[in-house]
């Protein structure tokens, strides 16, 4: 087994063991490349099938590329797709001019509340990563959330020899990480190897290309030239840049992302 | 560009010993910083009026900073020339240890930093004694500070002895003990001009050092079936191969039901659907049988000439991290691999002190602390001892809703069976009293008290109930009062109607005998010829106990005052004044509770009680499960 294999062969197994131990779960579908390796691991844990929920919380102001994959890919694939949002704070003028930490606690962390609650799960499955923020590497693989879906990064769970926190208290939910343990890189070789769809937007046009995808106005690009899967790998292997450097929510004050997370942001 | 999965190390020590600092230094020395990491914290710093420390790249989180602790275990990578490394920054305050076993549970190999100046504290012992407890055998000790030593050979030696000494009594051999300055960088990735009397590697030489685990492939098949699909017209069995490998044809056998068919096909899914041939330790598969046999997820697939342990008893080394200590009679779930059982601890043997290793008997075992405990569960465990087969050897242990300790198996328990594939299979048909009596660890069977009103009967069968109980036995009163509220409501106190009385709880003693519990009868039931037809009804599980309280000490208590009304004339027909008590004959046991304590008549009842229902399974050769 190579080192992929064995990512894969672990985010398998935190997949299934979510499926069999949580009443009701689903998967959080961002559109970005983390979250298709996702769903490629979903359908290799489960023969092809993808057997729970996959959510999308549409802030409305994505990437417009973005919305046209998802739908592309969730018709390809036979998606049983929910697609959120927070339609009052829209209603309300929620935008990134209202500042960019509270549209996304509104948009994004609230937005996806707001569909949890209606559907009453009780598990989501997210594809955050170690190594993208100082604060996601402080992560369990099964995390603990409040009945306001708070994160106590203070209190966490030991979490040992693969055995997870699989019970908990009625009006608790769990956040469920099958690719806490995997690098940026990992994730390009995958998608290379396995031949994972990704948006166009990944690429380089004009001396720059998206690193992160996010909303419009909040998602920046970097200077590449990387122009296929192949150059991305390359570029990573030599890069010096954090991944999430073209986010400008993280950036708004110094523990902008951290407060960002314990109220509930993926 | 290598392929290789990262070599995990944990660093592990005494609060402000420089755990933090060293992997902060180890990440800037091997450019594996992002651009601009260091200089925005130093920025951060000098906002905030502070120096500068290393150990802030580690602890990103804004309460860290404030408090200067690391809180978590936090991952980030590097890499040598050798080969990329993950390092797990495991805190070393006291109440986090949690957040450390966590981290350095899922290492390769271990730094232990130890002050050079403070040298080895209770931290540096209790970690090194918990990474070996984790299975960690690789382990390099960083003397750190050796700046403020003025970098004096003879404190390191000294350092160095005392930690050699602590982990030679755990069976440790450090790999290297390394005298360093973090702060400064030395002997961290290059080699220090002011330790010249030392000839060893630098930290990183220490670690390219270690050698990477292998998956257990060598090792017997543990499958431990993890769920069972059914998505479309397949039946795929899926899990983790836990150790050996798989391959199609072979006949797997379930523990610890038994039943057994032949691996069909690996399923499995590129895009599409593909099956293999074979797979092994470490992968996770999903497969179809041969024989549509029922298995469910907890039981463990193996080959039927390896097969695992498989007992009702666990002896292991546990680490208690729960909030209230534990004790004998405590009940949790114990997790081994995709399993869960209910337990109960039926011994604490010994607590571990692990600062001076010394061994303690009985008590509780309070939080971060290490015991030896026995755990009983109702249901088979199959598992192997740790040190054969570490995946299956180990387990965790749940308690309202949190996981609160871990443990590791040791050699044979108490009572195990090595249980033979092809005998098995008849347990779903059958439950023998045998097999009854394994779960329960205890044989079923009935206490018959019979003694004088006031004689005590009530009082010591509900306590003895009670620490039965507690001791996770299935025991239940049958209580005289209590029976004619319903059962025998209908009947009262002439010879017949006693009689009946008698008659019908000694049909439902007995069927709760059968049922595998230990009943505890308190009855007068004054008439001899009553008391042997109930013996008569199983003799063997009957045991008569003569509550042989005197008269006069029965009449002087008269807890509910019927002496008083009896010799009133107000209670026709009342044993011992208006009525005869006949005793026993030849009781099994004669119990005065005259002049005694409750908890000392108590106590020899339920000696007796232990040793005559308790510990007969463990005798019993192959009991059919």
């Amino acid at each position: 087994m190579n080192d992929l294999d064995v990512l894969e062969s672990q985010s398998i197994h935190i997949f299934r063991e979510a499926f069999n131990r949580l009443d009701k779960i689903a998967m959080l579908w961002s559109i970005g490349k983390d979250s298709n390796v996702m769903l490629w691991l979903a359908r290799k844990a489960f023969f092809g099938h993808v057997p729970f929920p996959v959510i999308h919380v549409d802030t409305t102001y994505k990437i417009p590329e973005m919305i046209a994959f998802r739908d592309r890919v969730a018709a390809e694939w036979k998606l049983p797709l929910i697609i959120g949002s927070n339609r009052e704070a829209l209603a309300g003028g929620m935008g990134p001019d209202q500042g960019r930490v509270n549209c996304c606690s509104a948009l994004k962390t609230d937005g996806l509340k707001q569909v949890l609650r209606e559907h009453g799960f009780t598990g989501v499955i997210a594809g955050i990563r170690r190594d993208e923020e100082g604060t996601r590497a402080k992560e369990r693989v099964f995390s603990p959330r409040n009945e306001q879906a708070e994160w106590d990064v203070r209190d966490q769970p030991p979490e040992f020899w693969d055995q997870f926190k699989t019970d908990f208290a009625p009006g608790t939910s769990l956040r469920i990480h099958p690719l806490l343990a995997w690098t940026e890189l990992d994730v390009w070789r995958y998608i290379r190897r396995e031949g994972i769809p990704v948006v166009e937007l990944y690429f380089a046009k004009g001396g720059r290309r998206y690193r992160s995808l996010g909303c419009a106005p909040c998602t920046g690009t970097v200077a590449s030239t990387a122009a296929t899967v192949d150059e991305i790998i390359a570029e990573l292997e030599t890069t010096r840049i954090a991944e999430r450097s073209g986010r400008a929510q993280d950036q708004e004050s110094e523990d902008a992302f951290e407060r960002l997370r314990a109220g509930g942001y993926m | 560009m290598t392929a290789t999965t990262p070599f995990r190390i944990v660093v592990v020590g005494h609060v402000d010993h420089g755990k933090s600092t060293l992997v902060g230094r180890i990440l800037s020395e091997t450019g594996a910083l992002p651009e601009g990491k260091v200089e925005a914290l130093k920025e951060v710093c000098a906002r905030r009026g502070m120096p500068f420390e290393w150990a802030f790249v580690m602890d990103a989180l804004q309460a860290e900073r404030d408090q200067g602790i690391t809180i978590d275990t936090a991952q980030i990578r590097f890499r040598t020339e050798a080969r990329p490394y993950v390092i797990i920054d495991a805190p070393g305050h006291k109440e986090f240890l949690k957040n450390m076993i966590t981290g350095a549970a899922s290492a390769e190999a271990a730094v232990l930093v130890i002050d050079a100046d403070e040298g080895v504290q209770e931290q540096s012992r209790r970690h090194g004694y918990l990474l070996h407890l984790l299975g960690l055998r690789q382990i390099a000790v960083a003397v750190n500070k050796m700046d403020l030593v003025g970098w004096d050979e003879a404190r390191f030696r000294a350092v160095e002895a005392e930690i050699r000494a602590y982990l030679a009594g755990i069976g440790v051999q450090p790999t290297h003990v390394v005298p360093v300055s973090a702060r400064g960088g030395d002997n961290v990735a290059a080699a220090s001009a002011l330790s010249p009397w030392y000839a060893g590697p630098t930290v990183l030489g220490a670690l390219d050092g270690f050698a990477a685990a292998a998956q257990p492939v060598e090792l017997a098949l543990r499958l431990p079936v993890q769920d069972v699909y059914k998505f479309d017209h397949r039946r795929i069995v899926a899990g983790r191969i836990e150790s050996g490998r798989l391959k199609v044809g072979d006949r797997l056998v379930f523990a610890p039901s038994g039943k057994a068919a032949r691996v069909a096909t690996i399923e499995g899914w590129a895009g599409t659907d593909i099956t293999q041939l074979a797979a092994q330790a470490g992968q996770s598969v999903g497969f179809t049988l041969d024989d549509q046999i029922f298995v469910e997820r907890g039981e463990v697939a193996h080959l039927a000439e390896a097969a695992p342990i498989i007992s009702h008893e666990v002896r292991a080394r546990v680490f208690w991290l729960g909030r209230e200590p534990l004790a004998v009679g405590g009940r949790l779930k114990l997790k081994l691999a995709t399993a869960e059982h209910q337990v109960t601890v039926a011994a604490i043997e010994r607590i571990i002190d692990v600062t001076d290793l010394a061994h303690h008997s009985g008590g509780t075992v309070g939080k971060n602390a290490v015991a030896e405990v026995v755990l009983r569960s109702r249901s088979p465990i199959a598992y192997d001892a740790f040190s054969v087969n570490p995946r299956l050897g180990r387990f965790v242990l749940v308690e309202n809703y949190d996981i609160v300790g871990g443990g590791v198996i040791a050699e044979a328990g108490g009572a195990q069976h090595q249980v033979k594939s092809g005998n098995i299979t008849a347990v779903d048909h059958k439950v023998t009293p045998t097999a009854r009596a394994a779960a329960n660890g205890h044989e079923g069977g009935v206490l018959w008290l019979t003694g004088l009103s006031g004689s005590g009967k009530s009082t010591v069968a509900m306590e003895l109930e009670r620490r039965l109980f507690l001791k996770g036995w299935q025991a239940i009163v049958l209580d005289g009062d209590n029976v004619r509220y319903g059962l025998c409501s209908d009947l009262g106190f002439s010879p017949e109607d006693r009689a009946e009385n008698i008659r019908r709880v000694g049909e439902v003693a007995h069927l709760f005998a059968q049922a595998g519990m230990l009943v505890i009868t308190a009855f007068i039931s004054p008439y001899r010829a009553d008391r042997d037809r109930v013996r008569a009804i199983g003799p063997e599980a009957f045991h008569e106990v003569y509550v042989a309280t005197a008269i006069e000490e029965c009449e002087r208590r008269d807890p509910k005052g019927l002496y008083r009304k009896a010799r009133a004339g107000q209670i026709p027909e009342f044993t011992g004044i208006s009525a005869p008590y006949e005793p026993p004959a030849v009781p099994e046991l004669v119990l005065d509770t005259a002049g005694r304590s409750l908890d000392d008549s108590v106590g020899e009842l339920l000696a007796y009680v232990e040793r005559v229902f308790g510990s007969a399974w463990h005798n019993v050769a192959g009991y059919g499960i």
